[in-house]
């Protein structure tokens, strides 16, 4: 699956929190409703300049730290996030993000800019940043996860064998 | 030919739950002994049971739900949340802990639904406080939780083990919080990430039990999976009539194998102060000794334990808090809730001047019950100390123990909390 959009990039240790606020999450099930409010501690523009065309949300380490809640994904998904690069995820954001369908990215980010067109080849492993013209390589999902992300998130893999079939 | 090296506790609980020698690096699926979920998080599991086509949970007895982050309800939102939680109980047969009950991470151990050696899961990323009671238990999403739910199973990654070694004895007015925020200090926000933390030597054996899961409740916040230690004596004393299952503690091997090892001797630490946005922006008292606050807060599954309680009341007893302060109690369950009025606690923190809410999570997750104003400084027994945390992006947080969240609602200012400690440990 190859996968193209512009770069919108943050700092390093982006919490749960700030991706959607526990002052909204706890009111609702609503996922578009909520995606309004996605990163807005940050950046209260993330949605309008992200869901029109689609973007990737790039990073430094820790992104996703925090709490547990599987609506930092969601809400990142109906924002039209099309992935997260990042150099380093927390543990249960990397999980919720791959149970939920949101394809996650460990590479070195350092040298993509803000606006920068990226494509992300996710079977290759490579980042390319069309703007600059430079590959990025990052290490293929373990082969737990790529089986989840493929089987279309771990509903669908439930779905699909009655269970756990890893 | 050399033997296999020893395992870790958390090698040791996922391999016997895997039916597998599972090592550390390893991807296994294992069968959980509980799973848990919150308000919060509870919701989104039971849509995904739904889509999953799943109308029972694998053991209604292994099962329960807490509604504790938004309790009682401040906004009808939040209710028809809560129904739906009501009604999967009521389908399911899974317990559900309603309105008053307490925070989840006090009821699961306290009610005895986790015993040492358990591995369990949940719905929340402090469920690693069990650790502290030789538990393997981790945070997951919701929909990690309904497939666990569904099945009674999970995939691990088995993680490597990064040891603390703590030794001396603590300072009269120091406490396990200043240690936990020291090392948080220490080694960073993302100092463990995919790691378990394993706690051990003689300062954690002088710790109580509560002081422990204050400890291990915050591994999450260096990035750990997990914050284990050895069952002792106090351990298995602790679940005593908490229920009815048999304790099979866990401990490591002498030679297990450790990513990373620290040693740390307490005996000069001081009292310890996350300041804000985050929790490892930690700093000795005396950096921010003097700074106003307006509100004061003990409370939590960090640290809302009768031990807690007990700590500000002995601080509070015949004194009155600031009147430009605002101080807020919520003891973590129902029960603690109770010991601490048996034991007078209540009656003197509410003649000093504190407003006791509903055992549960509110002022810390800013739902309700205590949201400050813009501009405002807030000191906290809570873990977190996030940018809005408490409902308010404009309102900062500065995170210690109850001993100088007492001390400073007092002066109304951050105050080292040591000066009523003077003449020994209590």
């Amino acid at each position: 699956m190859k996968l193209t959009a512009r770069a919108f990039k943050y700092g390093s240790d982006i919490n749960t929190d700030y991706i959607i606020s526990g002052k909204y999450k706890f009111k609702s099930n609503d996922m578009e409703a909520m995606a309004v409010h996605a990163m807005e501690e940050l950046d209260p523009d993330y949605y309008a300049k992200v869901s029109p065309e689609g973007g990737f949300l790039v990073a430094g380490t820790n992104f996703g730290m925090g709490s547990s809640r599987e609506q930092a994904p969601l809400v990142l998904i109906h924002s039209n996030t099309k992935a997260v690069l990042a150099k380093s995820f927390a543990r249960i954001f990397y999980r919720n993000a791959i149970n939920t369908g949101l394809p996650v990215v460990e590479c070195d980010t350092d040298l993509m800019d803000e606006g920068d067109e990226l494509e992300v080849d996710l079977e290759a492993g490579i980042v390319r940043d069309l703007t600059k013209g430079t590959d990025i390589p990052f290490p293929p999902l373990p082969p737990v996860m790529a089986t989840l992300l493929a089987d279309g998130g771990l509903v669908e893999h439930f779905k699909k064998h009655g269970g756990f079939a890893l | 030919m050399t033997a296999p090296a020893g395992k870790t506790i958390a090698e040791k609980i996922l391999s016997a739950h895997a039916g597998t020698d599972a090592r550390a690096g390893d991807i296994v699926v294992a069968d959980v002994d509980f799973v848990m979920g919150q308000d919060g998080t509870s919701p989104l599991a039971i849509r995904a049971l739904e889509r999953m086509g799943v109308e029972k949970v694998f053991d209604p007895a292994k099962v329960a739900l807490v509604i504790d982050h938004s309790s009682p309800s401040p906004v009808e939102g939040v209710s028809a949340l809560h129904t739906q939680m009501r009604e999967f109980g009521k389908r399911t047969g899974a317990k559900i802990y309603d309105v008053g009950c307490g925070v989840c991470h006090q009821l699961i151990p306290e009610n005895g639904h986790v015993v040492p050696g358990d591995l369990m899961v949940g719905c929340d990323s402090h469920t690693c406080t069990y650790g502290a009671l030789n538990v393997f238990s981790t945070g997951v999403g919701s929909t990690d939780g309904a497939a666990a739910m569904a099945s009674g199973k999970l995939w691990f990654k088995v993680p490597e083990t990064m040891r603390f070694t703590l030794s001396g004895q603590l300072p009269a007015g120091v406490f396990s919080k200043d240690v936990i925020l020291h090392i948080a200090g220490l080694i960073g926000a993302d100092g463990a990430t995919y790691m378990a933390l394993e706690f051990d030597g003689p300062a954690i054996d002088a710790m109580s039990v509560e002081a422990r899961m204050t400890m291990s409740n915050m591994a999450i916040e260096v990035g750990a999976k997990a914050g284990l230690m050895r069952a002792d004596a106090k351990t298995l004393a602790w679940f005593e009539g908490r229920g009815t299952r048999t304790p099979a503690p866990v401990e490591p091997d002498p030679d297990a194998v450790y990513a990373v090892t620290h040693s740390i001797d307490l005996s000069e630490l001081v009292p310890q102060v996350a300041k804000p946005h985050s929790v490892d922006n930690v700093s000795p008292i005396a950096e921010v000794e003097g700074t106003p606050i307006q509100q004061g807060f003990v409370g939590t599954c960090t640290n809302g334990r009768l031990e807690d309680l007990g700590i500000a009341a002995g601080i509070l007893a015949g004194r009155t808090v600031h009147p430009d302060v605002r101080f807020i109690v919520a003891p973590a369950s129902k029960r603690i809730y109770l010991d601490a009025m048996a034991a007078g606690y209540i009656q003197t923190l509410v003649e000093a001047g504190a407003a006791v809410v509903t055992p549960g999570c509110g002022p810390c997750v800013g739902t309700h019950n205590g949201v400050p104003s813009d501009g405002e400084n807030v000191i906290s027994t809570a873990n977190r100390n996030f940018k809005g945390r408490m409902g308010n992006s404009n309102a900062f947080v500065y995170l210690g123990s109850p001993a100088t969240v007492a001390a400073s609602v007092i002066e109304g200012r951050i105050t080292d909390p040591r000066k009523y400690f003077e003449g020994g440990a209590r």
